[in-house]
């Protein structure tokens, strides 16, 4: 059970190794990198490389730690009771699994997505140390614990925005997915878009390298921008010479709305357009 | 196993835990990877490095620790570390084997045996072959030893690539280089302190239905009103020496124009004296006093100054110093009154912190500031931040 990248994606040597790693021993890996990096979808094409179901735990900042585990549902059950409902007696009808129980119990090995772990309160991590290590949590209400049949495989993404606890770094492994270089690039392009003009994604990647090394760029496109750019221009059948022709009055590349998504950006070409009009004094 | 190793990630201020350290020993054992030792740094920096801030200083304790180790061929391989090959030998040798190398001695003894053969073997085939004990007749390995690859079996597929360590790729997401309008927004986030502060105001719905279905009575909750209790006054220093800092400055205040909703902000030219401007156009018709600065916003703002600090020391210490008005009181007693007026003071110096010493003025005011003067890196921004977000008495 190794995971080399799928046929969707393109996997880089570091990351098949953090991979296989996480999957070996069942040890949580965190993954980072620039939004459009393709976090998200790692965990995807691992469940779909492993065949495994794949559960995933969207987090926002409102999502507490203990809803991953489980939900008393004390509303619903004072309902019954003013109703004179049987399943009142059972407070087990009252108990809703969250995504980490069903993670645990689940027939067959699935694959644990906990996206955005960033975007939680602070303590969110802390409060799951124990059960990610562990593999295991007790229920008050029942007082019953639930431990994994087997141990998960879970990828958790981080964008960064607040720093992670060390005491929980420690129990993972950790993947930083830099930007593809443009070999890499090509490879995920082709996996992409098969068929599509060889003159033409060179032409594309060309003008997107250089709209990335502009300085003082706000928001960096990245691959996932590269990608939807490159639909828009088949879709408009964008004619090959209009990416060629450079022509330095335009410094704005044509559909450019798909790679830049910050109206200073823009501006920002447009007065790069501006100086390159001006004759050399 | 791979003591010094750890030590020396220790050392560069890379805290890999014991914990870590036998997570990397169990996924050797689990054989996560081949005998590459590409995939072997994979794993490493996998397993050891959780903050992108600090892959690239792996990737230097990496390249020294290792060094001679992974080089090409023809270089003294008495850099093998004897824990790498036991580790591997212990894996891939038959007990058979072992015992043979049992029987040669301990394993210093093994390491000198295998470094004289290596010289002979050098001597012998001349460029030629790599492998010593081809064959499955040498104690070191069946289908052979790299001795600078140490590789039992299988070829490395990069064999003449720049190692991948030593590309240092990460080198610009280490934080105390680079700062960009992102990184700065997230060391900032750190001043946003949500307080529920303040009388009860707000009906807690959520805690009112569970304080409900678990009493069995209306039980109703009130609980106090959220909001960003942190207030910010940023002082920049604009023109001359600050010159080459405008960019680092723009980034710095667009973040901090987003992140913080009580956010006021004037200009100083090179040290704050009693007037500062909001419009640096119109910096010597509209100015505002610093008296009303200072009786305008309350104690509890937190001041942050961006300035090089670079100036004649006159500027700060002597009255009429300054260097476009006359000044009647000098730029050290200004300073005082900002920072006895706001305890929550820290001073962000864009010039790196190793020239600090070399200015007097620098120095001066790093002093005025009660040493409360960071290095505008994402390092020095956020030990600035944790020192605003401290408790200050008053």
């Amino acid at each position: 059970m190794r995971f080399e990248g799928t046929d969707n994606y393109v996997a880089t040597d570091d990351l098949k190794v953090a991979v296989n790693a996480a999957t070996k021993l069942r040890r949580p890996l965190l993954v980072k990198g620039e939004p459009g990096t393709g976090k998200t979808v790692l965990a995807q094409e691992i469940a779909t490389a492993l065949g495994a179901p794949l559960i995933e735990w969207n987090i926002k900042s409102t999502t507490k730690a203990h809803q991953g585990l489980y939900e008393y549902d004390a509303v619903a059950r004072l309902r019954d009771s003013q109703l004179g409902d049987e399943r009142v007696h059972d407070i087990k009808n009252y108990i809703k699994k969250g995504k980490l129980w069903e993670a645990f119990t689940a027939p067959q090995l699935p694959v644990l997505l906990i996206d955005e772990i960033d975007k939680a309160d602070i303590e969110f991590p802390n409060d799951l140390l124990q059960e990610l290590d562990r593999m295991e949590f007790f229920v008050y209400e029942t007082q019953e614990t639930i431990k994994a049949v087997e141990r998960p495989i879970v990828i958790i993404t981080s964008n960064n925005e607040k720093e992670l606890p060390d005491a929980f770094l420690r129990r993972c492994f950790f993947h930083y997915i830099k930007f593809p270089d443009r070999t890499t690039m090509q490879a995920i392009i082709d996996v992409h878009f098969p068929g599509i003009q060889k003159m033409l994604v060179s032409k594309a990647m060309d003008i997107f390298y250089e709209v990335r090394d502009v300085p003082g760029l706000k928001k960096k496109p990245s691959t996932s921008e590269l990608l939807d750019w490159l639909k828009l221009l088949l879709h408009e059948d964008m004619p090959l010479d209009v990416l060629q022709s450079r022509d330095p009055t335009k410094a704005i590349p044509p559909l450019h709305g798909a790679l830049l998504k910050n109206e200073q950006d823009i501006m920002l070409f447009e007065r790069l357009a501006f100086m390159a009009r001006r004759p050399n004094t | 196993m791979f003591f010094s190793f750890m030590e020396e990630l220790r050392s560069a201020g890379i805290s890999a835990s014991l914990k870590e350290h036998l997570a990397l020993l169990a996924a050797l054992d689990a054989d996560v990877i081949g005998q590459s030792p590409e995939e072997f740094y994979y794993l490493a920096r996998a397993t050891l490095v959780k903050d992108e801030a600090l892959l690239d200083r792996f990737d230097q304790v990496f390249g020294k620790v290792f060094k001679g180790v992974f080089t090409e061929y023809g270089q003294n391989p008495v850099d093998v570390p004897a824990d790498w090959l036991k580790a591997i030998a212990e894996k891939y040798l038959s007990p058979e084997e072992m015992a043979k190398i049992e029987k040669m001695g301990s394993w210093d003894e093994l390491m000198e045996t295998l470094k004289k053969r290596l010289e002979e073997q050098e001597k012998r085939h001349q460029g030629g072959n790599k492998w010593v004990g081809t064959g499955g007749t040498s104690p070191y390995g069946n289908s052979g030893y790299h001795p600078e690859g140490v590789r039992i079996g299988g070829e490395s597929k990069h064999k003449r690539a720049v190692k991948v360590w030593d590309k240092r790729e990460f080198q610009n997401l280490d934080n105390t280089k680079e700062l960009g309008t992102r990184n700065i927004k997230i060391a900032m986030r750190r001043l946003r302190r949500f307080a529920r502060d303040g009388a009860v105001e707000e009906l807690d719905i959520d805690g009112t239905i569970n304080g409900t279905a678990r009493q069995g009575w209306l039980d109703i909750k009130m609980r106090p009103e959220r909001r960003n209790a942190i207030k910010v006054l940023l002082m920049l220093d604009v023109g001359g020496s600050m010159d080459p800092f405008i960019k680092l400055c723009e980034e710095l205040f667009s973040a901090a124009t987003s992140e913080f909703k009580n956010l006021e902000f004037f200009y100083f030219h090179n040290c704050p004296y009693e007037g500062v401007w909001k419009d640096n156009k119109r910096r010597f018709s509209e100015r505002t006093q610093m008296w009303d600065v200072l009786h305008k916003f309350p104690h509890d703002y937190k001041v942050v100054m961006v300035g090089d600090a670079s100036m004649s020391p006159y500027e700060i210490t002597h009255p009429g110093g300054s260097v476009e008005h006359f000044n009647e009181e000098s730029g050290a007693v200004w300073i005082n009154r900002i920072t006895s007026t706001y305890p929550a003071t820290v001073w962000l110096n864009p010039v790196p912190e190793k020239q600090w010493g070399y200015s007097q003025s620098t120095k001066i005011i790093k002093e005025l500031v009660n040493d409360r003067m960071y290095p505008l890196t994402l390092e020095g921004l956020d030990d600035a931040m944790r020192e605003l977000s401290r408790k200050h008495g008053h």
